[in-house]
């Protein structure tokens, strides 16, 4: 089977925009007459959240509610031999216990990568795999129950490090932790990548600097406050509602019906709000399956939260990469050329690691020209819980160590890194090396803005010894133009439903995460059919009333489900200023709706309220409604195996400016400021695009300096075991540690984003990192390469450097660089 | 979310009700003032006792008295009343920036200073849960019989983790325990042993009623210093007291100093007197002092922290803590 999702060229474009009636294109540019987009505003559900009264799944209890918990492997690696249960059942306040063998159906995020069973059949591949799960009258009677199951292990070797996974060879030795999916294949490779665009080797011999270098980023979590949490429940009609702390509902809800054998029209998923996610809640786990099957089994709700011990072991965080790069450039600091090889830990199970693999390597291509690039990117599984997506899905590991590479270019060849950063800058409207459609691009504004704000030109290679600047950038995709699973299908929709009132119900299938896209439909369905902001309602996320979306992932959600509301609330209005217009005898278009009013254009001192105008057009229309969807531009890839991988209908761009304090003496980095400049399109709400820069800078920079999701070895007592599965031991910063974040808006204005609008939930994270290093590199001349910075590991490689006597951080003293080079900037923000 | 095992809650109003309840039920009852250690611990199974006997309500375990020349601090006075109270500030800032850094505001609203004392040793193979335990195989200190930081020995290695005791060292505090035999006086520098499994001469049935830290009568000085990961949360990945007694001239007439987090019990450094009596605290007999710490503290893997960095650390905190103490120095803080 194929890799990439097959699309049908029959089908062609969809219209990138929705017809606003008038023939005219939406308003695009500053001033442009809106009336909230673009302003700030408060988040639709943030007094709920702010004061406790936002309902969580856990929040949520049923009448007759049982609780469940999942027992876990201790082995990292063990054949199951045989489960007993019945001295579990035998316990009084039991109702039922469920093993692999009642759901023995694989499942996987990515449709040709299944391999997870709810619970463990046959084999168990990581401390904390799930076994068997029991449900009882209270979570104490589950935990006593679980105890008492017991579980035959034949232990298996389990192997930790993905040099030792490539090597095995399915002996006895050296199992595999998969059986191979062909005959004579590697079991432990999920997959490999290996692509290769332009002439790279002819390109880099010809070259005039070569850059190598070998990286290491450390594996991180997630960390959500909230922890998964689910409850199922099985009526009395043989229907099945799941409640789940999920971003994905829809993907939920399809694997549930093919795991649990369920016709799909009767699984109802709902998504109550969700306590952070980061794409941790990507994927369906095993409690979900669980307490759907449980309740199967007793006829009763029943729920299971998960400690936070749980979450640790469910993971799918950022995969530990280890990578190798070579860059080469010219004279002039132009790339030439790009080799890359990475190999990637993903844990036991493939999760979303198939495409992991790709953007690995394929998301590094802007927004820098490249000539001429290669990569060769591995996946293996490791006896480990299984990586996955986290914000800035398998493309901040590679950013690290390019944006150090080219830091390392630019020092070699005696360049500002900001210039040289500026030279390779590939504009927009175009292509990347590796075929991806590049449409608005506002990097050049993100690095003035940054190297502006940080007082760059006067404060790099100028600080006292100690201090330091740093600079990095980088792209991100609002969303990918394929689907997880092929379909041709829209990949965000709205309905909107209108009152007599006024009030205006918006049925969104989006996930609302915190990142606010209940808010963001709000404020569209608000400002396109003139209600106040608090005439609308957002119903979302549960999959009996709202149409499809395919979920929170991605950075897809402001650009599809945006311009599936416009859609939706276009056609809406359409219908309002007809009405208004047989009422007053005037052109459709020369009524406008704002403010709670039906205005006449030509004199606004003639206007109706809202719900009248609403009236009349129910009156003339019948009961007002309308959906709108969205779906992807279908020629926007590379023509190759695997092109699709990456393809996005717009890319968000990236620049960080780091500035940092290194005490030499005892490694300890403290990060004093950080500006972050970010292209999102659009701002609909600069408040929220501040809120997504600020948390992404935050959690970069929590990744630079602290965690770990690191495991024990055999030496260390218990190989696989978790390094430290709770708050307390796996650090993420405090307030206190936080440095100061100076968010900078870069509008590009896109030309198919809502209302120019991109994503900026993910790429503001990216840079943070390499910024980061290159920071530490020009306080202390010593180069990072090794993720985390924290103090011990900056101690070691100030050790290794001579000690803090012999440290020489690059210093000049000449006169400031020159003005940076002429870029025509003409190709910026301008839609075709 | 972790369950607590089920337990009952006694409130006894007197410190005589206390100690006769702990008394009466022997190994299945155990004190509990804040509970941020305990709580905690029970919800990893490290106790799982039938009775928990408070301490907080008691009115005797309350309150900052002067008694003659000392300052009295109850047991069951609270971190954060300690870290702010007027005259702990005016006469022992080392003992209130200690107790001010401990964890995080709330755990220091609930936490106290007899618990703080009384703090359980830690270790990375301790402080875990049931499940986690139980796939390494458990370790010396609870259920188990191997040792997985020293993998030989037989002697448990879990760190003392106490900000606060440390402290009452270099300042000469003594507690009162009260237990069924009745009342006793320890000196904190008596206090503590050097096994992880109980780490103190406190007899279990025993509660810390209050701390006694005698008035300093010269001109007298202590500092405290903590390293950890982060400005908040953290446990100390090492910590150093230290105190000094100067003559008008600015020379020292005593020092003392604790280095703790390392190993089971907070340790005295050795053959300060001979470096620094008679001396200013110059560069040189700072640098001196710092060295002769760094020879005697050997951090363990009983933390997930590089222990050569812990140890490379040791020199560092010392000279901080002994900068603080010079007499062009601010007030320790």
């Amino acid at each position: 089977m194929s890799d990439t999702p097959r699309r049908d060229p029959a089908l062609g474009d969809l219209p990138l925009w929705a017809d606003s009636g008038d023939g005219s294109r939406p308003d695009s540019g500053a001033g442009s007459g809106f009336t909230l987009i673009g302003r700030p505003q408060r988040k639709v559900d943030g007094l709920a959240k702010a004061t406790g009264k936002a309902a969580y799944t856990d929040d949520i209890a049923l009448p007759g509610m049982l609780h469940a918990k999942i027992l876990r492997s201790p082995h990292p690696h063990a054949r199951i031999l045989s489960i007993d249960t019945t001295r579990a059942l035998a316990l009084e306040g039991v109702h039922a216990v469920v093993t692999g063998r009642d759901m023995p159906v694989r499942y996987g995020i990515i449709p040709w990568t299944p391999d997870e069973y709810p619970l463990c059949v046959e084999r168990v591949r990581y401390i904390g795999d799930g076994v068997a799960a029991v449900a009882a009258v209270d979570e104490d009677t589950a935990i006593r129950a679980l105890a008492l199951i017991r579980v035959e292990y034949e232990e298996l070797p389990a192997c930790l490090d993905p040099a030792e996974a490539l090597a095995a060879d399915g002996s006895d030795e050296r199992p595999f932790i998969h059986e191979p999916r062909r005959e004579g294949r590697n079991g432990n490779v999920t997959k490999r990548v290996q692509l290769s665009f332009g002439e790279v080797d002819e390109r880099m011999a010809g070259a005039e600097v070569v850059v190598e270098g070998e990286y290491f980023f450390e594996g991180t979590t997630h960390t959500p406050i909230e922890p998964h949490c689910a409850i199922g429940r099985y009526d009395e009609n043989g229907r099945l509602t799941v409640w789940s702390a999920t971003q994905v509902p829809h993907y939920l809800h399809r694997e549930l019906a093919s795991v649990l054998g369920l016709d799909p029209a009767t699984i109802r998923v709902v998504q109550p709000p969700v306590g952070g996610a980061f794409g941790g809640k990507s994927e369906p786990f095993d409690l979900e399956f669980c307490v759907a099957r449980l309740s199967m089994a007793t006829g009763r709700p029943v729920k299971i939260l998960y400690t936070r011990e749980e979450v640790f072991y469910a993971h799918r965080g950022r995969h530990p990469f280890h990578m190798k790069y070579r860059t080469a450039a010219d004279e002039q600091g132009r790339l030439q050329a790009v080799d890359a090889e990475v190999l990637l830990d993903g844990g036991a199970y493939a999760s979303f690691g198939l495409v992991t693999t790709y953007y690995a390597g394929q998301l590094l291509t802007a927004p820098y020209t490249m000539p001429s690039y290669r990569f060769d990117s591995t996946r293996v599984y490791t006896n480990k819980p299984a990586c996955g997506p986290k914000r800035g899905h398998g493309s901040v590991q590679p950013r690290f160590a390019f944006e150090v590479q080219l830091d390392k270019l630019a020092e070699k060849l005696g360049m500002d890194p900001i210039e040289l950063r500026r030279v390779n800058f590939m504009g927009g409207n175009t292509r990347t090396v590796n075929e991806l459609r590049v449409t608005s691009n506002g990097f050049l504004e993100c690095l003035d803005a940054v190297e502006k704000a940080s007082g760059w030109r006067e404060r790099h290679r100028r600080l006292p010894p100690g201090r330091g600047l740093g600079v990095a950038g980088s792209c991100y995709i609002s969303g990918t133009n394929y689907p997880v699973y092929p379909n041709e299908m829209p990949q965000s929709a709205i309905q909107l439903q209108v009152d007599r009132s006024g009030r205006v119900a918006v049925l969104s299938g989006a996930s609302e995460i915190g990142q606010g896209c209940d808010s963001m439909v709000a404020y569209i369905t608000a400002e396109e059919l003139g209600v106040p902001l608090e005439y609308v309602r957002v119903l979302a996320g549960d999959t009996d009333f709202t149409p499809v979306d395919l979920g929170a992932y991605s950075s897809r959600i402001t650009f599809m489900l945006g311009n599936a509301c416009i859609d939706a609330a276009r056609k809406l209005r359409r219908k309002v200023q007809e009405a208004v217009a047989e009422d007053w005898e005037c052109r459709p278009r020369q009524v406008q709706l704002a403010g709670g009013w039906a205005y006449y254009a030509p004199d606004t001192g003639r206007r109706m309220r809202i719900a009248r105008a609403f009236n009349l057009a129910e009156a003339r229309h019948g009961t007002l409604g309308a959906t709108g969807w969205y779906n992807t531009p279908r020629d926007n890839h590379g023509d190759y195996r695997g092109g699709t991988i990456g393809a996005s209908p717009a890319y968000s761009f990236t620049a960080h400016v780091a500035e940092v304090d290194v005490d030499v003496e005892t490694g300890v980095v403290d990060v004093v400021r950080i500006w972050v400049a970010h292209d999102c399109g659009r701002a609909l709400n600069p408040l929220l695009v501040e809120g997504q820069m600020e948390g992404s800078v935050y959690m970069g920079f929590a990744e630079a300096l602290m965690e770990e999701q690191i495991f024990k070895s055999a030496d260390q007592g218990r190989a696989g075991l978790h390094n430290a599965p709770s708050l307390l031991d796996y650090r993420i910063p405090t307030s206190l540690d936080t440095p100061e974040i100076e968010s900078l808006i870069v509008e590009s204005i896109d030309p198919e984003g809502p209302y120019g609008a991109k994503e900026a939930g993910e790429g503001p994270l990216h840079s943070s990192i390499p910024a980061i290093a290159n920071a530490i590199h020009d306080a202390t001349g010593v180069r990072m390469d090794r993720l985390p910075f924290s103090a011990p590991n900056v101690w070691r490689a100030i050790q290794e450097a001579g000690g803090p006597k012999a440290l020489a951080p690059p210093r000049r003293r000449a006169a400031p660089p020159p003005e940076p080079a002429r870029v025509d900037r003409t190709t910026v923000g301008v839609g075709p | 979310m972790l369950r607590l095992p089920p337990f009952r809650y006694h409130r006894p109003r007197t410190i005589d009700e206390a100690v006769g309840l702990l008394d009466r039920w022997g190994s299945r009852a155990l004190p509990v003032s804040g509970g941020t250690d305990l709580i905690p611990n029970m919800k990893h199974r490290l106790f799982t006792p039938d009775h928990l006997v408070s301490l907080r309500q008691i009115p005797g375990m309350r309150g900052f008295r002067r008694d003659g020349s000392a300052l009295m601090i109850g047991g069951a006075e609270t971190l954060a009343s300690v870290a702010r109270h007027p005259e702990v500030l005016r006469r022992f800032p080392s003992l209130a920036a200690a107790a001010g850094q401990v964890a995080g505001p709330q755990l220091r609203n609930m936490g106290t200073l007899g618990g703080n004392i009384c703090l359980d040793t830690r270790c990375t193979y301790y402080n875990q849960t049931e499940f986690w335990r139980d796939a390494l195989g458990y370790c010396l200190k609870k259920d188990g019989d191997v040792c997985h930081v020293t993998r030989v020995g037989k002697k448990c290695v879990a760190a003392h983790s106490a900000d606060t005791p440390p402290v009452l060292m270099t300042l000469g505090a003594t507690i009162e325990l009260a237990g069924p035999e009745g009342r006793r006086e320890v000196g904190l520098n008596d206090f503590f042993l050097a096994d992880g499994i109980w780490n103190s001469r406190r007899k279990p049935g025993e509660i810390v009623t209050r701390v006694r830290i005698p008035f300093a009568s010269r001109d007298s000085r202590a500092a405290y210093t903590k390293l950890r990961q982060r400005r908040s949360i953290d446990f100390p990945l090492l910590s150093v007291a230290v105190s000094a007694d100067f003559q008008r001239s600015a020379r020292v007439c005593q020092i003392m100093g604790v280095v703790t987090a390392l190993g089971a019990r907070p340790r005295l450094l050795t053959g300060w007197a001979r470096i620094a009596l008679g001396r200013t605290l110059s560069t040189d007999v700072i640098e001196a002092l710092a060295e002769r710490a760094h020879r005697q503290c050997h951090p363990l893997e009983n933390a997930i922290v590089d222990a050569d960095w812990r140890r490379a650390m040791v020199p560092v905190q010392v000279r901080l803590a002994l900068e603080a103490l010079r007499p062009s120095a601010a007030r320790a803080s």
